[in-house]
């Protein structure tokens, strides 16, 4: 079966986004940008699964600018074995990618779509459930273990709490969460490998997909400034600080 | 505005987060509750949704089908009851996250998540605020949509009185098991401390703790005085003194108790993210001129393996 991994090109984790001075949004403007962690855990997911003979193709998928193609390049230096970039300059909420998802799976037929439970840029935590609800099949969101025998997955699930696993029929869609795997680096000669590797240009136009945004962001503003406090010379000044501030008994 | 409210229970008792989530529904209108669940225990549920303030009905549906929560049951559940309702309100813990999108994209509307305040409740101006980048931005948001389906975080609400309301329980029905999922089994975590997430107090350890070993012996005792959960930088966990469950920050869990001691934690914006909507921020760190004492509202310059037992023994 194939397997289609979704990935988000966002500003890199180790970055602090900064919030444009005119309130409209969150400077990227030579900004490290890198695949969404949780993408790169569902990319290597998909390639463990190809690697045990559960899956015979893993297909990366990117919805955005024309540089989510290096995104896609990285899913191929992993070892991802083509690519497919639906192109657009414009923001794209997550109903409209699982749309756009929905329609690249109607062509593609995927036996599993694995992607990451959300995105780090705008943490809507939605695509993967969207996309199952589109395709009337089940989904297993925020996985940390992934077992495909037969025509069903069992997925465990990290819930407030614990785990739970459940029993889904595929084609299923899972979303990742961070315990899954530890991603793999791409090699040298994989990088140098992934760019012949196949990466059809598509946009969402060719889909016949409506990506007007449904929300409009009126203003993004700097979170309220935590104040640096003050600094105590002993343990005995920091119980009876605690204690004033009601923080402890 | 009608609005209806996914109710979160367990053990027949409605999970505080559900209190919350109540009070941002009030803030949009006429409060009803769903309960969904199997057999006495939703009745329960249900009767105690009953008595939240604000609460004028509660939805009852009971079926083996909803007794955990499969997003698949759920969402074919809510969908066709949400002709009777402008707004679906859930909590945004791992339940309602799963369940709310689903319905959302059934219902062709833009959900909203992790909403931590409403600006502007009427018919043509319905503004939300949420946090984005792990909370380095918040977003103020217009929903064009004509229903809203929204998650709530619940630390930024209020929670309703569990009391005093006398609304009427409604049995309802859905299609019940849609054949797609199944439950297999759950683990829940044994830890005697408390959730993460939902914890009063954290303690959590960093790089410094040096090993496994020296994270259980220090952090511990301190998390157990208190009655603490324990949380971890990402370097702890990548250097394996713990497991990555415990892991505080962008990429793990974000967490805003009414205590966070940082202990041996520089304080990468990676960490940060996850916390630093903590009430109060304590921080031990040998390095004076490390950033997790720019947000700490008390930091203490030292060596942690001195400080930490004298800390725990005299609290």
């Amino acid at each position: 079966m194939k397997i289609l991994v979704p990935v988000k090109r966002v500003i890199d984790y180790n970055v602090r986004p900064r919030v444009k001075a005119d309130g409209s949004g969150v400077d990227l403007a030579n900004v490290k940008m890198s695949m969404n962690p949780f993408d790169e855990i569902a990319v290597e997911e998909a390639l463990r699964l190809r690697e045990k003979g559960v899956a015979s193709e893993v297909i990366a998928v990117s919805i955005g600018p024309a540089k989510a193609a290096e995104t896609l390049r990285t899913a191929l230096a992993m070892g991802a074995d083509r690519a497919i970039l639906v192109e657009t300059e414009d923001a794209v909420e997550p109903l409209a990618v699982a749309k756009l998802l929905k329609a690249i799976c109607d062509e593609e037929q995927p036996g599993l779509v694995v992607l990451g439970k959300q995105a780090i840029d705008d943490d809507s935590n939605q695509t993967g459930q969207m996309l199952a609800a589109l395709m009337d099949r089940p989904q297993g969101t925020f996985a940390s273990k992934v077992e495909v025998s037969g025509d069903s997955v069992e997925v465990t699930r990290e819930v407030d709490g614990g785990l739970e696993t459940v029993k889904l029929t595929l084609p299923a869609i899972v979303t990742t969460d961070l315990r899954l795997n530890e991603p793999r680096y791409a090699s040298l000669p994989n990088i140098m490998k992934a760019k012949s590797k196949p990466l059809a240009s598509k946009t969402p136009a060719d889909y016949g997909v409506d990506i007007t945004p449904r929300l409009k962001v009126l203003k993004v503003a700097e979170p309220p400034v935590r104040k640096a406090g003050i600094k105590v010379g002993s343990v005995d000044e920091l119980v009876a600080k605690l204690k004033a501030l009601g923080a402890v008994a | 505005m009608n609005t209806l409210v996914l109710v979160e229970h367990a053990d027949g008792a409605v999970k505080d987060a559900s209190l919350a989530t109540v009070t941002a529904a009030a803030q949009l209108g006429t409060v009803h509750a769903l309960v969904a669940g199997d057999g006495p225990e939703a009745k329960q549920a249900a009767d105690a949704a009953a008595t939240i303030a604000g609460v004028e009905k509660v939805l009852l549906a009971s079926d083996p089908a909803y007794a955990r929560m499969l997003a698949e049951n759920v969402a074919a559940l809510i969908v066709p009851l949400m002709v009777n309702y402008d707004v679906l309100l859930c909590d945004a813990s791992s339940n309602g996250k799963n369940v709310a999108p689903r319905v959302a994209a059934l219902l062709d509307v833009m959900q909203l998540s992790d909403v931590i305040a409403i600006e502007g409740a009427t018919d043509d101006k319905r503004t939300f605020v949420r946090p984005i980048y792990a909370g380095n931005a918040i977003a103020t948001v217009e929903s064009s949509d004509a229903k809203l389906v929204l998650t709530v975080r619940a630390t930024t609400f209020e929670k309703a009185a569990g009391q005093g309301g006398s609304a009427t329980v409604e049995t309802v029905s859905g299609p019940g098991d849609s054949g797609l999922s199944s439950f297999v089994g759950a683990e829940e975590s044994k830890s005697e401390r408390p959730e993460l997430t939902s914890a009063g107090i954290i303690v959590s350890g960093g790089r410094a703790l040096k090993d496994a070993a020296t994270f259980e012996q220090y952090i511990v005792p301190l998390a157990d005085k208190l009655g603490a959960a324990v949380g971890a930088s990402r370097a702890a966990v990548d250097a394996g003194y713990i497991s990555n469950d415990y892991q505080v920050g962008q990429t793990g869990k974000i967490v805003a108790p009414a205590l966070y001691i940082a202990i041996g934690i520089s304080g990468a914006i990676q960490h940060l993210a996850g916390m630093k909507d903590s009430k109060v921020i304590v921080a031990i760190n040998k390095d004076p001129d490390a950033p997790i004492f720019q947000v700490a509202d008390i930091g203490l310059v030292g060596d942690l393996f001195a400080i930490v037992p004298e800390l725990t023994a005299k609290l």
